[in-house]
């Protein structure tokens, strides 16, 4: 009888876990890095967008969403290849573990920190910077699907962009620009209305954009989506741009996927 | 059942691209069979194809031509049900650095989950000597601890076949013998063995049988006695009359040293008679005169 590969994917998530709780500079610049930045950002920028909107409020949402971003996307493009030059995937590859195993294992450890990151960044924002927290159900549900469509996503496309990397060493290089670069353009650290048109226009290709979006929905008061580009908070399309990226992802994962480094 | 094939391959062919010589034959034609219980060495020097026909057997690379057969299966040809084939199969890959952070326990008994039929992790880190250091970090482990601890890894599946790419590259004597007799105990409960190395010592230590593998092309198959004709080479025997040096080879070294003995009735002056060794023979067939 095979081993359940639903079971062996959580035996593997809960492996992946402890050894990510084990490497302190990973656990200190993965968490904590976000949260120090809501601290500088929150410290620095005491002003108010707009009446009762202060930027902290305005960061925290782009904060989260990047930081799905950065557990998912930047931890996985980074982590696979290292992974492949030490021989991990090699040997998992002379073994019975079935891909889906292995994924469903990554799933759980990014998912696990994405969670340990968006309640600290709550957690700080509220103690610090008056941070107001959604109140109505129907933001509450919002924010748990974003999270979990977010989440996805981001996984699936850290693995799919895994193979982009030539090697370990090379990773960070290749992954790291491209998310600073994202973050600045999908209004992360900056009010996305006062980004150039063009800015504005080539961060709405990639899902981070529309991710903020969504956070700026659940945490931004409701009258704040007037100042929206398109006036209105956009959730069915942001939603859809989500899915889309997510299917096409998975697509890719599964065509380019490599167990070694050539 | 006697006699019955674990590994079957024929006329097997791998190239690789490279930029300065273009097209490197690695593996140049090769047939061999190992059969179930035997430890099976694959001796030559560094490059001569001995990785590259393993990595093909365990499934990780293609091949160009030629048929290969690993429990019946092509290791190409996997389909869904490859599992149950990587089930069957133990692989102890040349170099890994993985899982540092873990405890030798905690990744023993992982890997433990990855098999329908798996040894008792507890009892298998006893085997390979690893009991002192269970709790250890692996990042802390020896060199040669950290081979065992692969070596525990590649057979806590129970395997009927063990793949062991040069295992004890980096150990010292002591570690190396250690490692001898576990994989004699692992043979003798049964488990098909095949060993590349490119320690001459380690083949004779060892193997049932040896193949030697030089630029991808088999010099010779046979028991470690018997390779490159030793068990019937000839003795060179020398000595010195009216002061030059004389020589002559025989089968029967005994019967010339009595005709020299009654010739010079009493001492033969600088006697010599030298069997060549199993170094002398492997070199020769390498190469390297």
């Amino acid at each position: 009888m095979r081993p359940n590969i639903i079971k062996v994917g959580f035996l593997r998530g809960g492996l992946e876990i402890k050894q990510f709780m084990r490497q302190r500079e990973s656990v200190v610049f993965t968490l904590l890095f976000p949260v120090m930045l809501l601290f500088i950002f929150g410290s620095v920028f005491k002003g108010e967008l707009a009446p009762g909107v202060t930027f902290s409020q305005y960061f925290v949402a782009g904060m989260i969403a990047s930081g799905l971003v950065n557990t998912g996307f930047q931890q996985l493009a980074i982590m696979i290849p290292i992974e492949r030059d030490f021989g991990t995937l090699k040997r998992l590859r002379g073994t019975p573990v079935s891909p889906i195993s292995y994924f469903i294992g990554k799933t759980i450890v990014v998912f696990a920190a994405m969670i340990v990151q968006i309640a600290m960044l709550i957690g700080f924002g509220a103690a610090l910077f008056d941070l107001n927290l959604p109140t109505t159900f129907d933001k509450w549900f919002r924010f748990t699907w974003l999270i979990l469509l977010g989440s996805a996503c981001s996984t699936i496309l850290g693995i799919a962009f895994s193979s982009v990397p030539k090697n370990g060493r090379g990773a960070s290089a290749v992954v790291s620009p491209i998310v600073i670069i994202l973050q600045f353009f999908s209004g992360v650290f900056f009010v996305f209305t006062t980004l150039p048109f063009w800015m504005q226009q080539f961060a709405a290709i990639f899902p981070l954009k529309w991710l903020t979006q969504g956070m700026r929905s659940v945490f931004l008061p409701e009258d704040f989506a007037t100042q929206e580009v398109a006036g209105n908070w956009e959730i069915s399309r942001i939603a859809l741009v989500l899915i889309v990226w997510t299917i096409l992802g998975t697509l890719l994962a599964l065509k380019t996927f490599r167990w070694s480094n050539k | 059942m006697a006699n019955e094939l674990a590994i079957e391959i024929s006329a097997l062919t791998k190239s690789y691209k490279s930029a300065s010589e273009g097209k490197k034959l690695a593996v140049a034609g090769i047939d061999l069979q190992v059969v179930v219980g035997e430890i099976f060495a694959i001796l030559g020097p560094n490059g001569a194809g001995k990785t590259t026909t393993v990595e093909i057997l365990e499934g990780y690379r293609s091949r160009d031509s030629g048929d290969v057969k690993v429990l019946g299966q092509d290791p190409a040809a996997l389909d869904k049900n490859s599992w149950a084939w990587r089930d069957r199969i133990g692989i102890v890959l040349q170099s890994t650095n993985d899982s540092q952070d873990l405890s030798v326990t905690e990744t023993v008994k992982h890997f433990a989950n990855y098999y329908s039929n798996p040894r008792n992790p507890d009892r298998v880190i006893a085997e390979v000597g690893l009991e002192e250091k269970r709790d250890a970090r692996i990042a802390t482990l020896s060199g040669g601890q950290r081979r065992r601890l692969d070596v525990a890894l590649g057979i806590i599946g129970n395997p009927e076949i063990l793949f062991l790419d040069e295992p004890t590259t980096g150990f010292d004597p002591e570690a190396r013998r250690a490692f001898w007799d576990l994989i004699r105990k692992l043979r003798d409960e049964g488990t098909t063995i095949l060993l590349t190395t490119h320690y001459l010592d380690e083949a004779e230590a060892l193997a049932d049988r040896v193949a030697v593998i030089v630029d991808g092309k088999i010099v010779e198959i046979a028991t470690p006695e018997n390779l490159g004709g030793r068990n019937n080479a000839k003795a060179k025997i020398s000595w010195l009359e009216n002061g030059i040096k004389q020589e002559v080879e025989s089968d029967s070294p005994t019967l010339e040293v009595a005709k020299l003995a009654e010739r010079f009735s009493g001492e033969i002056p600088e006697l010599s008679i030298i069997r060549p060794s199993l170094e002398d023979i492997y070199l020769e067939m390498i190469g390297h005169k």
